[in-house]
């Protein structure tokens, strides 16, 4: 089977993340990384392929930079990788996203696609099911666990009404949270053989979408919001409950 | 004016969700509110029942009312909630859609987007008009930044985060005009249900997602048993329970009360947070909370630099004597 994971490259959620003031985009000019819940949908990936027979092809769109994200997954296991790249892709929405990833999936072929729940910059939580809708197939969203199998898939879907035990028919799109899988480290000898693996670039030609520049929904004004300030610090001499009590009695808060 | 569609929650036995409020009063400023619900046909064959959400419904602000039976609710993911929301756009013509942004509300907006070849903006803090589009409000990296975006394709598919904040009021209608439907679920892609276990409710204690406070307690709490403590104060403060990555990863507190960057993004009047030092990726879900209490063993706990109110102590002394305070007032008033 043809597992493709998809990828997405990301600010280093260790440090502060900054939005360009005259975009609103992200300023990706800073520390950069493979979103964590990517590698754990990898490692779901490469999990089923120790054990069985299956090719792993991680997907990005994303600018030049997020080349360093898919030799992460490339020396993590996958066997290759595709990056959407083109410039008329900047300020893409999530329509123009979906339709694009969707379009290179049609190029790719797959019998499943596994994606994370939701990146950390974004944190639209879309993707996974609009990718679903526009190419026809099934899907199983926001998984903590998930058994693959020939022809169908099982897993345990959380919502915040509680967890639901899901089927569904391959192929399918699937997305993971991360309690789905802890993701393995990439071995000196994988990253030396990353290098080596094939990395295609695919544009909006290529692929046959629209390369008009568009995004519908657009953003009109960005502001930073002012920074949070301490304030009273006290160390606990035995009527800091009490103390706080009183605190909170004069928001009005209890 | 017009038509907006609310996409509302209905329960098995009738019950409408709490987000209807929201979503009715912002379609409200939108255009005409209305409100489609797919249900089990259990529902639409009862008169009564019918009559009862329809008046319920119209005191929210709705105008008119779309009841989609389908047999296929709660048993196939998504599907009879695409088709009641296809449909009743469709026939209306709806210039928007607004969902709650849960889980299910946010991937459902999603679909509908590509299916009505619409556009989608998800998380709105807010919504508006302005002149002939839709601006929604958004809250970025935690709050550092907000940012307006505006939809200029048709229609607009909007998610709307979970709050409590005091609703504009509505036109209220005695009683909303129904609409029953049947939905054709004939080439249904989507995930089989095959059962449904609810998260334990916490007696009454508050969702974590709009709640007014939230008690959160981290890897200083320092078991499961321990941690049970949190949910005391919570409960003597009428707040959520919330926990930290740490808190969850040890195996303290269920993934559903993650507060962070990959958790739930909270937004209360009160956060107080119990042994949790306060790593970037947790403030990133809470440092918007009106007023931010933290109690914490380590003076240099990063949790302090954004504290209202932090006590360097011990949360096994702090808390039992603050709890006892509360009750004494309690009684007092």
């Amino acid at each position: 089977m043809k597992i493709v994971v998809l990828v997405k490259h990301v600010p280093d959620t260790w440090n502060e993340r900054t939005l360009d003031l005259n975009t609103g985009w992200i300023d990706r000019t800073g520390a950069a990384v493979i979103d964590e819940i990517n590698e754990r949908a990898l490692e779901v990936a490469l999990a089923y392929q120790d054990s069985h027979d299956a090719e792993v092809v991680v997907l990005t769109m994303g600018p030049e930079q997020a080349k360093d994200s898919l030799r992460k997954a490339l020396a993590m296991g996958a066997d290759s990788a595709v990056h959407v790249l083109d410039p008329l892709l900047a300020g893409a929405d999530l329509v123009r996203t979906a339709t694009v990833l969707a379009a290179a999936l049609r190029q790719t072929g797959f019998g499943l696609v596994i994606a994370g729940n939701e990146s950390t910059d974004g944190r639209g939580g879309v993707i996974a099911s609009m990718v679903a809708e526009l190419l026809g197939v099934s899907q199983a969203t926001n998984l903590n666990s998930v058994v693959i199998g020939v022809d169908a898939l099982h897993g345990e879907r959380a919502t915040e009404a509680g967890t639901l035990t899901v089927s569904s028919v391959l192929p399918a799109v699937i997305s993971i949270t991360e309690l789905s899988a802890t993701p393995r480290f990439a071995t000196f000898r994988n990253i030396m053989r990353a290098k080596k693996k094939p990395v295609v670039v695919m544009t909006l030609a290529d692929l046959a979408v629209d390369t008009a520049p568009r995004a519908d929904a657009i953003t009109l004004a960005a502001q930073r919001t002012p920074a949070r300030a301490a304030g009273i610090k006290i160390v606990d001499a035995g009527d800091a409950g009490t103390e706080l009590a009183g605190f909170l009695a004069g928001k009005r808060l209890i | 004016m017009s038509h907006i569609i609310t996409l509302i929650d209905i329960t098995p036995a009738g019950e409408i969700a709490n987000t209807a409020a929201q979503l009715l009063s912002a379609a409200a400023r939108l255009g005409t509110p209305v409100a489609v619900a797919a249900v089990r046909a259990e529902i639409t064959n009862n008169r009564q029942l019918v009559a009862r959400i329809s008046e319920h419904l119209g005191t929210l602000g709705a105008e008119q009312v779309y009841l989609v039976a389908s047999e296929h609710v709660g048993v196939i993911m998504h599907w009879p909630q695409l088709e009641a929301l296809a449909t009743a756009a469709t026939t209306l013509a709806a210039s928007g859609v607004l969902l709650c942004n849960s889980i299910e509300g946010r991937e459902i907006a999603g679909r509908l987007a590509v299916r009505l070849g619409g556009t989608l903006l998800v998380d709105a803090l807010d919504v508006r008009q302005d002149n002939d589009r839709i601006v929604a409000t958004h809250s970025i990296f935690g709050g550092s930044y907000l940012v307006d975006a505006a939809v200029t394709g048709k229609p607009a598919i909007l998610t709307l985060r979970q709050s409590t904040a005091d609703e504009t009021p509505v036109v209220q209608h005695p009683v909303a005009t129904i609409n029953i439907l049947d939905t054709d679920v004939a080439g249904a892609h989507s995930a089989v249900i095959e059962a449904f276990h609810a998260v334990e409710a916490g007696a009454d204690r508050p969702d974590l997602r709009g709640a007014r406070a939230v008690v959160s307690g981290g890897r200083g709490m320092q078991s499961r048993e321990q941690f049970a403590l949190v949910e005391q104060l919570a409960a003597a403060l009428g707040a959520a329970v919330g926990a930290s990555r740490a808190a969850v990863d040890a195996g303290f507190a269920e993934q559903t009360t993650q507060v962070g960057q990959t958790g739930v993004t909270v937004s209360p009047e009160l956060y107080v947070a119990l042994g949790i030092s306060g790593a970037i990726q947790h403030r990133a879900g809470m440092q918007t909370a009106s007023t931010i209490v933290a109690i914490n063993t380590d003076a240099n706990a990063p949790i302090f630099d954004i504290a209202d109110f932090g006590i360097v102590g011990d949360v096994f002394a702090v808390v039992p004597q603050l709890i006892a305070a509360i009750a004494a007032r309690d009684s007092a008033a």
